[in-house]
């Protein structure tokens, strides 16, 4: 038979980081009626809410509403995305050869993350320019290279929680999964989304004050309505890079750490 | 002789959690939760093998007697509790990367992305195992040639493949990398006899031509007959006998004065994967 030749670790592990994206790449194209199904369910949402801003008769209003449903499309996505990777895996029975490659799980990892940044990022284009033909957004005031900044660094935090999330179905196949709903939906309730911080109980504002999404949307709405450049949003900038660096590593760690607990008490799989 | 693998007094448990029976009491009723009791249940007990570089190895056992955790523990797919693995000198537990770069292995379930075709799968393994698709093409499709897979078949939906197709493809992952060590969990359970063969047979060849060193597991006791240079029989997560197939009979032949040619590998397992000691 024809031997392949050995590579070096480093191509090995360049060559392996692309796998994730091509990999996600064709499950769109096999998915392609799923693919329609979500994006226009996640359209229509955002069109949905924008009108509630529309009916209120302030253009302001409209796009406030906007750039929370269409930001928390966003990084919704990338959360969830990253933490139901393995509970997707478990489910494809894909699993155990995906973590038995031989390649660094961070590695692995980075791979995924890139990827479903990829994804998020094209899907949350093409949302806005529907969204923008159906409703008449008033952009003219809006810094958009500062929106995109913001964009960037809260990618990182996401990121960061995303990994975190996904230790959970490390941990349990069921329980772990199911939690991860719960946490982004905790997080949709405390970042300010669709209203101000202000308006919440006390106790629930200490939360907001730890989500990222909390100053994403802040500062991406003073980018896009009031048109503040990068030195004005250099303190939430600032944040967002720190979650991200604290974030990042932490998910790490926790995953290697539960991939070990896995291993240890056979959680990956039983069957055979 | 180099060893390729070497276990050594190895344990794995797994935690199950029992319910002590309640009674009807009331207050117990509501502390029920209380009752649950942690037990351990040793899927592997102090299993101690070695397997010779370029050997087919055979593991035998009835259901549930841990074949299937020792390849899990032996791939780096779950950690032992106690004891050593070596594969080629890398310990499983403290250089896992080192392990997973020599070895592969084929699972009783063909493990794939069930709506990407054949060849979208293998290009997945292909980079994680440092090649680009079109590099490992030549090689698949040879293994595809010997093993009679017919190549339009492997464009489709994979879920549309028969098992048995599944499980071809399953064998042709594995392969293509040319793992030093092929872990082989049941890889011809349910297939025809003709797929049985060709699978049979190419196993055999690329431990003959490549010198790819085999742990076999199967409920085939005319197969591992057929492959294996040596065998274990397992039962309970111990080790009960070793040998080659001749031995294993001999083992069964001394006291009733039956010659081992008389004597099949069959009846060998009945009287030692299942017999209460
Ligand atoms: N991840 C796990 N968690 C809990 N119990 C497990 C796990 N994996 C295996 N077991 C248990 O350990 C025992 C050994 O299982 P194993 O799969 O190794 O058996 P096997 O010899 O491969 O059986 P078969 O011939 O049916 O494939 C079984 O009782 C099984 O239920
Ligand atoms: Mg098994």
């Amino acid at each position: 038979m024809l031997k392949l030749k050995k590579r070096s670790p480093v191509i090995m592990e360049l060559r392996a980081s692309v796998a994730f994206f091509e990999r996600m790449m064709n499950l769109m194209r096999r998915y392609i009626g799923w693919e329609i199904v979500f994006l226009a369910y996640t359209l229509v949402n955002c069109l949905t809410i924008g009108l509630i801003g529309v009916s209120s008769g302030d253009p302001q209003r409209v796009l406030y509403l906007v750039i929370g449903a269409i930001l928390w499309g966003f990084l919704s996505l990338i959360f969830h995305e990253l933490s139901e990777n393995i509970a997707w895996e478990r489910w494809e029975g894909t699993i155990e050869h995906t973590l038995m490659a031989p390649i660094l799980r961070a590695t692995h990892l980075a791979g995924n993350c890139i990827a479903t940044v990829i994804y998020g990022l094209a899907r949350t284009a093409l949302i806005l320019v529907v969204v923008s033909m159906f409703l008449k957004v008033n952009l003219g005031n809006a810094n958009l290279f500062a929106a995109s900044v913001i964009l960037a660094v809260s990618s990182l935090s996401f990121i960061g929680l995303g990994l975190i999330g996904g230790i959970l179905p490390l941990l349990s196949p069921e329980k772990g999964p199911q939690a991860t709903h719960i946490i982004q939906a905790l997080i949709l309730l405390v970042s300010g989304v669709y209203y101000e911080i202000e308006v919440l109980p006390r106790w629930l504002q200490f939360f907001s004050k730890i989500s990222p999404a909390t100053y994403t949307l802040k500062a991406m709405r003073l980018a896009l309505l009031e048109g503040k450049g990068i030195s004005d949003l250099k303190g939430y900038i600032i944040i967002l890079l720190v979650m991200g660096i604290v974030l990042i590593p932490i998910g790490y760690i926790g995953f290697r750490i539960a991939e070990n607990y896995a291993r240890r008490a056979g959680k990956l799989s039983r069957s055979g | 002789m180099r060893q390729a693998v070497i276990v050594e007094e190895v344990s794995k448990y797994f935690v199950e959690w029992k319910k002590k029976p309640v009674n009807g009491k009331i207050i117990d009723r509501i502390f029920s939760f209380l009752r649950w009791k942690r037990k351990k249940f040793y899927a592997v007990n102090k299993v101690s093998l070695s397997i010779r570089e370029g050997e087919i190895f055979g593991v035998l056992g009835a259901n549930g007697s841990g074949k299937s955790t020792l390849i899990r523990l032996i791939a780096t797919l779950l950690l032992p509790d106690s004891g050593s693995i070596r594969v080629f000198g890398h310990d499983v537990n403290r250089e896992e990367l080192a392990v997973r770069r020599m070895i592969n292995r084929v699972s009783v379930e063909a493990s794939f992305f069930k709506k990407l075709s054949a060849w979208e799968n293998l290009a997945y393994s292909a980079r994680l195992y440092g090649y680009t698709p079109t590099e490992a093409r030549p090689a698949l499709e040879e293994i595809f040639k010997h093993l009679e897979l017919p190549e339009e078949k492997l464009s489709g939906s994979l879920e549309n493949l028969s098992r048995g197709m599944q499980q071809k493809v399953a064998i042709a992952r594995a392969l293509f990398t040319s793992p030093s060590l092929l872990l082989l969990d049941e890889p011809t359970t349910g297939l025809d006899p003709k797929s049985k063969i060709q699978v049979q047979s190419f196993v055999r060849k690329m431990n003959k031509e490549n010198g790819i060193t085999t742990l076999l597991t199967t409920h085939d006791m005319n197969e591992a007959e057929l492959l294996c240079n040596r065998l274990v029989i397992m039962k309970e997560g111990r080790i009960v006998a070793e040998g080659t197939p001749t031995e294993l009979k001999k083992l069964i032949t001394n006291g009733n004065g039956k010659s081992e040619v008389a004597v099949t590998l069959e009846e060998v397992f009945l009287k030692l994967a299942n017999e209460g000691n």
